[in-house]
């Protein structure tokens, strides 16, 4: 059983109005369970409209998607998936242990059971000591991954994130990424990724799924394969560089003048 | 916490020097206002500088200290403000209960509901068109008339009702606000825990709400206090501030600085209530990021 399932599947907005815009045209994806994989694509290219459409905050207009062998929307009545944005999100009123427990207090957990969880979301993103402050006396970078412990406290098989290290200076983003890989090799959870960066899509991703906007879709997915045990040295490899190479140059196809240039060039493999 | 402590000493001495500021004003003209008042361009604009209508701060402060009437057991003056006040206080702040809940609720429903929102707002801007000297008598009368479940209306919840009437519109449309400023990534969020419309409500929206609720809640505050004294003016209710004013200024002829005490009366009410509001606003807020403003 796929993690994802997406198969034929479409998404116009304001269809037959004036301002119809074609986001998605007829995408076909599939995510096997403990693969990590990337939407990269320039912007309008509906990589969001994707990651909402598996996540049943939109509907498809045609095709469906599958998630965990089950429709969307019953995986997100089930809470099979966690969610992270670009933005932590965390809610202000709340204290950081406070802001982990949410989804399991909205899933009518008892309150020690939510503790106990929570305890062990801040272990697992090396952040035990501060479970009593308060959301804005974090950095950026601890916002987030207070955020990602969130999206996972409930232990979904499936993470998506929407550029969530967007916002997070280069340091701290890379630092994240690594620890993104460490977090997700230990709950062994499947990714759907969405980013603007193509070494960050290289260096996280098992496939790469590079998309071109104006109608949105899919262009090419390109396998990535850096290895389990991937470090600060991986980014200086030759297999890295030429992931991004590959990346960089489907994108260049994605662009307007090359409109036509969209057919898929087959999948390289390294 | 010690800075803290320091901006609200240094927001106390403010309040208080700006009080005096206006009682140096006052005492300053006159001095040099003309005592009949006087014209200005040819338009009487300058009030009359004697004491019968502007007597002396002193004069004002001192009648507190002496009894109410000429009548030998007549209380002394401050006790009967005080008590007036706490009458009015009373009304005013079941006026404001009811009238926060009303406003709360109406703004949560025009949340859940677009089409409540469109339809119920033109009326509620309109009812704050109405003159409240020409409801109160009216819903002195309807209430005179109410009688359920062995619950007969007692006058001044009549008196309250106008004040709920005043409190609910700002009360309302704050609130309104405050539930709509909740993030769109935080409201996907909550969407993508499949959590239910009453969930976001309480775990979002209204915690969300709070920085727009309390200056909504101070408005509506004094509105209950200004819409309980005029209804005890214009409905002759006994025992409040709003009847001492109206009883006071009809003696200032003879005695000026009366009908003043009992405005401080009522204007210190109104900054009970106020005090009210912004006591729940430290308690609620004391978790939040800090303004970064001095």
């Amino acid at each position: 059983m796929s993690a994802v399932h997406v198969a034929g599947v479409s998404k116009i907005f304001n269809q037959g109005t004036p301002k119809q815009v074609d986001a998605l045209v007829d995408v076909n994806l599939t995510v096997e369970p403990g693969e990590f994989v990337s939407l990269i694509g320039p912007s309008g290219c509906g990589k969001s409209t994707l990651l909402r459409l598996i996540a049943n905050l939109l509907e498809p207009t045609t095709g469906a998607v599958t998630v965990n062998g089950k429709t969307a929307a019953q995986s997100r009545l089930d809470q099979d998936y966690g969610m992270a944005f670009q933005q932590a999100g965390l809610f202000d009123w709340r204290s950081v242990a406070k802001n982990i427990e949410l989804p399991l207090e909205l899933k009518g957990w008892d309150t020690e059971k939510r503790a106990a969880r929570a305890k062990e979301m801040l272990d697992l993103v090396k952040l035990p000591e501060f479970a009593d402050l308060m959301p804005w006396q974090l950095s950026g970078g601890m916002q987030q991954r207070i955020a990602i412990a969130r999206a996972l406290a409930a232990h979904p098989p499936l993470l998506l994130m929407d550029e969530p290290f967007g916002a997070l200076d280069e340091m701290t983003r890379e630092y994240m990424q690594g620890e993104l890989l460490r977090i997700c090799a230990e709950t062994k959870t499947t990714v759907v990724f969405v980013t603007h960066s193509i070494p960050e899509a290289v260096y996280l991703s098992n496939r790469v799924v590079v998309m071109s906007p104006r109608p949105g879709r899919i262009t090419e997915v390109i396998n990535v394969n850096l290895g389990e045990n991937r470090s600060e040295d991986t980014r200086a490899a030759d297999n890295f560089f030429a992931g991004i190479t590959a990346v960089r140059e489907a994108l260049r196809g994605t662009h307007a003048d090359h409109a036509n240039a969209g057919a898929i060039r087959g999948v390289e493999d390294r | 916490m010690n800075q803290q402590l320091r901006r609200a000493a240094y927001r106390t001495g403010m309040f208080f020097v700006s009080i005096a500021l206006v009682a140096v004003l006052w005492e300053l003209y006159k001095v040099i206002g003309p005592e009949k008042g006087g014209k200005l361009f040819g338009v009487a604009i300058l009030p009359r500088a004697n004491d019968t209508a502007m007597p002396h701060i002193w004069e004002m402060l001192s009648r507190y200290a002496e009894p109410e009437m000429r009548s030998p057991n007549s209380k002394l003056i401050w006790f009967v403000v005080l008590k007036g006040a706490f009458y009015s206080f009373r009304l005013a702040l079941v006026g404001f209960i009811i009238g926060s809940t009303i406003g709360v609720a109406l703004a949560a429903l025009m949340t859940r509901f677009k089409t409540m929102e469109r339809g119920l707002l033109p009326y509620l801007v309109i009812s704050q068109t109405v003159p409240l000297i020409a409801l109160a008598p009216l819903v002195v009368s309807w209430g005179g008339k109410l009688e359920i479940f062995g619950f007969t209306w007692p006058r001044w919840l009549s008196a309250s009702v106008l004040g709920a009437f005043l409190a609910f519109f700002p009360i309302a449309v704050g609130t309104l606000r405050g539930l709509k400023s909740a993030p769109a990534a935080s409201l996907e969020l909550m969407d993508s825990y499949a959590a239910s419309w009453k969930q976001t409500l309480f775990k979002l929206r209204f915690p969300a709400a709070i920085p727009y609720m309390v200056p909504a809640f101070k408005l509506g505050a004094s509105g209950a206090v200004i819409g309980v004294v005029v209804a005890e003016i214009s409905t002759g209710l006994k025992g409040g501030i709003g009847r001492l004013i109206i009883e006071y200024a009809r003696q200032a002829t003879g005695d000026p600085a009366k009908v003043f005490t009992a405005v401080f009366g009522a204007a210190g009410l109104g900054l009970a209530m106020a005090g009210l509001v912004a006591l729940a606003d430290v308690l609620l807020m004391r978790n939040r990021p800090k303004e970064t403003t001095t």
